[in-house]
């Protein structure tokens, strides 16, 4: 099963239930799950599981043109054909901005002298770790990078287990629909408040324009109002799972602990839960 | 004209809800800018009147004509980006490079302008704003933040106001980056856990590679007093200055839920902003 825990909203709790979910499997399987955290701007999840050892890091490698200046008429194809604009030819040059490229290999088709060829570089780091038995992938974009989807889908590749828990990156552009997509069910995290509210139901608008079977957890439930539960029972979306707005989870959360594992009787409500989905899933 | 933008990193930390209520304390002396493009929440507090609509087009997208496509697969097999299977566009994953129209030897393939948002300008009860909303699952946000960027640029010089206060998005890819060259100052909102420390690094670090001036807010600092210290003597190694520290309180939460801001309800959070804005008025 390829479960991905999504929000729209930033900060409604999206690590907190991955983590909570496979740690709670974990404890009762014993193998066979692995956290894929592909909020690969701001990767959290590798933080909670601090005995964790490293077993691979790898850089994400991705295509960019080189100019071969001897051969270059600096006719200027290259720079026009480019949708990017990562491109620039000069009367004495030809200037390429790395961070606007994206791949597609557009200018060495068009290039008449056949002047570029393509070289690679690094947008960030992927890492693979075990903790107890548990694996837990996750990438961090390079400092002034703007392109997440390879790292995404580096991190995805890399996840191979049973049960993958994908943790996605808030938002509900392209960065969620690269986590998402290939997940055989998607549990959105929202909170009782408008901007839960509204944030999620930008993010179930894209779960149905890919066809990925959903439903919700509301976390830090008690505050906020009832309009949030008035919009599941409307739309008839499934909610399975209320975690209380506690300052006990808050803080064992604020100092990178998983809280089920201090709260055993949410582990059982976990494991329960991953259950329901799989029942959905088949 | 300043330009500050309220970031963070990791969401949820509680820009929306700050940006809201410095907008309240800078009433008719700013322009305000939402860039959470694809979570926009702003406008749930400011309530915006919409005076004008604008169509956003992102990248352009591929479409194959079933009646000229020979199904010789050059494209398919040309597409870096897989977006082609069975003679047929997956939308969702074009990137829109024009590659496969370029090799198509039928002339089968056409690029088209497909539009991915919309972006307005609005009147709310603090003064001017832009905003916008990007499509589900559209790509190209950083595109659509530099359109709201330019928008209230442009406003903020028909309106002769010299502010403009930026919403970003969390993270620190495409958006963020958009959202934050050239601003003036970067407000960063940090909480105090183990991963809001986390995040607020990497988005200091982004900050330092485009040379932009940050200052830090801590949000919910009572949450976790020991975390909020360690941030601050972080922030301190680093020379970058704390100009907010604000309690966890349900006011947030009932502004929100009233369509209002924080210091418009009152309480402790709304003190703590209300001091914070004199500091950042000071260094605007």
């Amino acid at each position: 099963m390829k479960l991905s825990i999504a929000s729209g909203k930033g900060g409604t709790g999206k690590t907190l239930v991955a983590t909570s979910l496979a740690a709670s499997l974990h404890s009762q399987r014993g193998r066979g799950i692995t956290i894929a955290d592909c909020d690969v701007e701001e990767p959290n999840a590798y933080l909670f599981f601090p005995d964790r050892t490293l077993l691979e890091e790898e850089s994400c490698q991705v295509v960019v043109p080189v100019v071969d200046e001897e051969k270059c008429t600096h006719c200027g194809k290259c720079s026009k054909v480019c949708n990017y604009h990562a491109l620039a030819v000069l009367p004495q040059t030809v200037l390429i901005f790395p961070q606007l490229c994206h791949g597609c290999g557009a200018c060495s088709i068009v290039c008449p002298e056949k002047a570029i060829s393509e070289s690679s570089r690094s947008i960030g780091e992927i890492f693979h770790a075990r903790s107890e038995g548990m694996d837990i992938v996750w990438a961090k974009l390079a400092l002034g990078e703007a392109r997440t989807t390879p790292l995404i889908k580096a991190v995805k590749d890399r996840a191979q287990s049973d049960t993958v828990i994908v943790d996605c990156p808030p938002g509900t552009s392209c960065s969620l629909v690269e986590s998402v997509r290939g997940s055989d069910f998607c549990l959105l995290v929202t909170e009782p408040t408008p901007f839960g509210l509204y944030d999620l139901d930008i993010a179930l608008r894209v779960l149905d324009k890919m066809g990925i079977p959903q439903a919700v957890l509301v976390n830090k439930s008690g505050v906020g109002d009832r309009k949030l539960y008035q919009y599941l029972m409307e739309r008839k979306i499934p909610l399975l799972m209320e975690i209380p707005l506690d300052r006990r989870i808050a803080e064992i959360y604020s100092r990178g602990e998983i809280f089920v594992l201090q709260m055993p009787e949410w582990k059982e409500r976990f494991v329960e839960l991953a259950k329901r989905i799989e029942e959905m899933i088949s | 004209m300043k330009q500050v933008a309220i970031v963070s990193g990791k969401g949820g930390t509680g820009k929306t809800s700050i940006i809201a209520s410095l907008a309240a304390l800078a009433q008719g002396k700013a322009v305000f800018a939402d860039c959470d493009v694809d979570a926009p929440d702003l406008h749930l507090l400011l309530q915006p009147k919409i005076l004008e609509r604008r169509e956003f087009y992102g990248i352009k997208r591929a479409f194959i004509d079933e009646e000229k496509c020979i199904q010789c697969g050059i494209c398919q097999d040309a597409c870096r980006f897989d977006a082609i299977r069975d003679f047929q566009v997956e939308t969702s994953l074009c990137e829109g490079c024009g590659v496969c129209h370029l090799v198509c030897p039928e002339g089968a393939v056409e690029m088209r302008d497909v539009q991915a948002g919309e972006a307005y300008i609005s009147q709310t009860r603090f003064g001017p704003m832009v905003h916008a909303e990007l499509y589900p699952g559209e790509e190209a946000s950083g595109m659509l933040v530099a359109m709201v960027r330019e928008m209230a640029r442009d406003l903020a010089a028909e309106k002769k106001l010299n502010l403009i206060l930026i919403d970003a998005s969390p993270g620190i890819g495409c958006p963020v980056i958009a959202s934050l060259t050239g601003v003036d100052l970067a407000l960063v909102v940090a909480e105090p856990t183990v991963t809001g420390e986390h995040d607020l690094l990497r988005l200091l670090d982004v900050a330092g590679h485009f040379g932009i001036r940050t200052t830090v807010c801590i949000n919910k600092y009572d949450l976790n007093i020991k975390a909020a210290e360690q941030i601050e003597e972080l922030c301190r190694s680093r020379g970058v200055e704390i100009i907010g520290r604000l309690p966890y309180h349900t006011s947030v939460i009932d502004a929100m839920v009233r369509a209002q801001t924080v210091v418009e309800i009152g309480g402790p959070v709304a003190e703590a902003i209300e001091e914070m804005w004199k500091d950042l008025e000071g260094y605007i």
